[in-house]
């Protein structure tokens, strides 16, 4: 769905990407994990051309972006979705007015548009939200609106650039749940960057390793976890140590068919120990408070068990 | 001079005043507001970067800028009548008040679309907006609240300038503190006219800032 093919991008004397080579298959969902400087986000705008690549091509959908310029590269863009770390809203729109921008980019007719923002609310869980401003909207709801706003056009593609990093660890999870679910449902293909193991390890199929503008590992994410040696494995990033697997993981595989696919037995056997804990009946700050307590404490005895 | 005089010679002016600095306005806008765009979108690093024509821009407001306002208002009367056919009167005086600002506000608006963060025009991009619907649909409607902050600054520097273009005949509250009370020692109309003056730029200071505060959502 996505080829890149010797991409490179230098800035001046800087080279941000060295020799990049990336396959990203349809419907499957592909991490790419690396530190701040690693490249991975000018690798992410090089595949809608947000950057133009210095040397290499992109094609995604079968067509080659690299070769169009203008208004074909424009067209091309609407059937590529993105999300962005710090979600990017209009500020001047509605949650419904956000969602129909690309819409209205493309054309569609307004009892058209309506239709489709809200059906695409209600896909992400906002119906009945469209008439608030971003401001008033919680970080996870904000990038529910950014997916909505990403999907508006039927993408192939979902481009997510560091699109939970900005989110506490619970909404993370949600928000993870939901492109999880969009892939599963819509059998979108994604394509995300973060510096978490944790979000490659709950919802990727793919991942590939970043370090200095190259891809220094790629493959099917089991394998790699399971290989002795490789830098998952090790805890090279220190992302990796950071952030063990959580409750909130199994919730997601349980959801999402073949549970203990990617994540381990363990954590879904955590997970079914607490079904939805964090999600129902602590509405009160001493109720978050105490649960976040209690997720720390599990999340130090989970440090132990392998994933 | 009584009050009975006084509001006779007050009232044409106050509405002298606002003919000139509500036309001039009216063309500061049409031709600022492009004019700031411009300099946006030809920047380097903009939507179509043109460093070469944005320097000229930029030199030409710069030179607008740097003229103090009387001296631009009569070095530019071959040009005023040219476009009215005459140089005296609230018409002829619309010209400069209006070549007076349009650099002024297109700094202003310059600045204004500045603040839109780069990460929601990247982000319009993405979806594959045009530069057209990208300064149509995000820069400027983004930038709206500070538009407007900046159209109130320069609507209040448009009545100080009236002022001055009052004694090249356009009339106005300037012109009338001028004659009577600086010529003819009418102490009482001076002190009425700044006292009018000062109540209208405060109103219209706190209308701009109650719009701007209205069409901010942050």
């Amino acid at each position: 769905m996505i080829q890149a093919s010797g991409l490179r991008k230098h800035y001046g004397e800087t080279v941000a990407l060295d020799g990049v080579d990336l396959h990203v298959r349809e419907g499957e969902i592909y991490g790419v994990l690396g530190q701040s400087g690693a490249g991975k986000s000018t690798l992410l705008r090089c595949v809608n051309l947000l950057e133009r690549p210095t040397a290499g091509t992109v094609t995604v959908a079968g067509q080659d972006l690299t070769a169009l310029g203008g208004g074909e590269l424009n067209r091309a863009r609407q059937r590529i979705g993105m999300i962005h770390q710090h979600f990017a809203l209009l500020s001047s729109r509605t949650v419904a007015g956000n969602v129909a921008f690309p819409l209205e980019v493309m054309g569609v007719p307004r009892a058209e548009r309506a239709r489709r923002v809200a059906e695409l609310l209600e896909l992400v869980g906002l119906d009945g939200r469209g008439k608030d401003r971003p401001h008033q909207l919680s970080g996870g709801q904000k990038q529910r609106v950014g997916i909505a706003r990403a999907l508006a056009g039927n993408p192939d593609v979902l481009l997510s650039d560091e699109a939970t990093s900005a989110l506490d660890p619970a909404t993370t999870q949600s928000i993870l749940a939901l492109l999880k679910r969009l892939n599963t449902e819509l059998g979108l293909t994604i394509l995300l960057i973060t510096h978490e193991m944790g979000v490659v390890k709950t919802v990727c199929d793919s991942v590939a390793i970043m370090s200095e503008g190259r891809i220094e590992e790629s493959g099917a994410i089991a394998g790699l976890i399971r290989t002795p040696g490789s830098p998952p494995d090790q805890g090279d990033l220190p992302a990796a140590r950071a952030r063990p697997a959580r409750r909130g993981d199994a919730d997601v595989h349980r959801r999402s068919g073949p549970a203990g696919r990617v994540g381990g037995r363990a954590e879904v056997r955590r997970g079914r120990e607490h079904p939805g804990r964090l999600d129902r009946g602590t509405g009160g700050r001493i109720g978050r408070a105490a649960a976040r307590r209690a997720r720390r404490r599990r999340d130090r005895r989970g440090a132990g068990v392998p994933a | 001079m009584t009050w009975e005089e006084m509001l006779p010679l007050l009232w044409p002016a106050t509405v002298e005043t606002a003919q000139m600095v509500g036309w001039s306005t009216l063309f500061t806008v049409l031709f600022g507001l492009p004019l700031g765009v411009a300099l946006v979108v030809f920047d380097r690093g903009g939507l179509r970067p043109m460093p070469a024509l944005k320097s000229a821009l930029g030199f030409v407001v710069n030179i607008g800028r740097s003229l103090p306002f009387i001296v631009l208002m009569i070095a530019i009367i071959p040009f005023t009548r040219l476009v009215v056919g005459t140089t005296i009167g609230t018409a002829a005086v619309v010209v400069p008040l209006t070549a007076g600002a349009v650099p002024f506000f297109a700094r202003l608006v310059e600045t204004a679309l500045r603040e839109v963060g780069t990460d929601v025009v990247q982000a319009a991009q993405a979806m594959g907006a045009g530069r057209t619907a990208i300064v149509r649909k995000v820069l400027l409607p983004e930038a709206l609240p500070g538009l407007v902050a900046g159209l109130t600054v320069t609507v209040v520097a448009l009545i100080g300038y009236s002022a001055m273009a009052g004694t090249i005949g356009g009339g106005g509250l300037g012109d009338l503190a001028i004659r009577y009370g600086y010529q003819r020692f009418e102490t009482l109309v001076m002190i009425v006219t700044v006292v009018v003056l000062i109540v209208i730029v405060q109103l219209l200071q706190s209308l701009g800032d109650w719009v701007a505060r209205r069409l901010s959502h942050k």
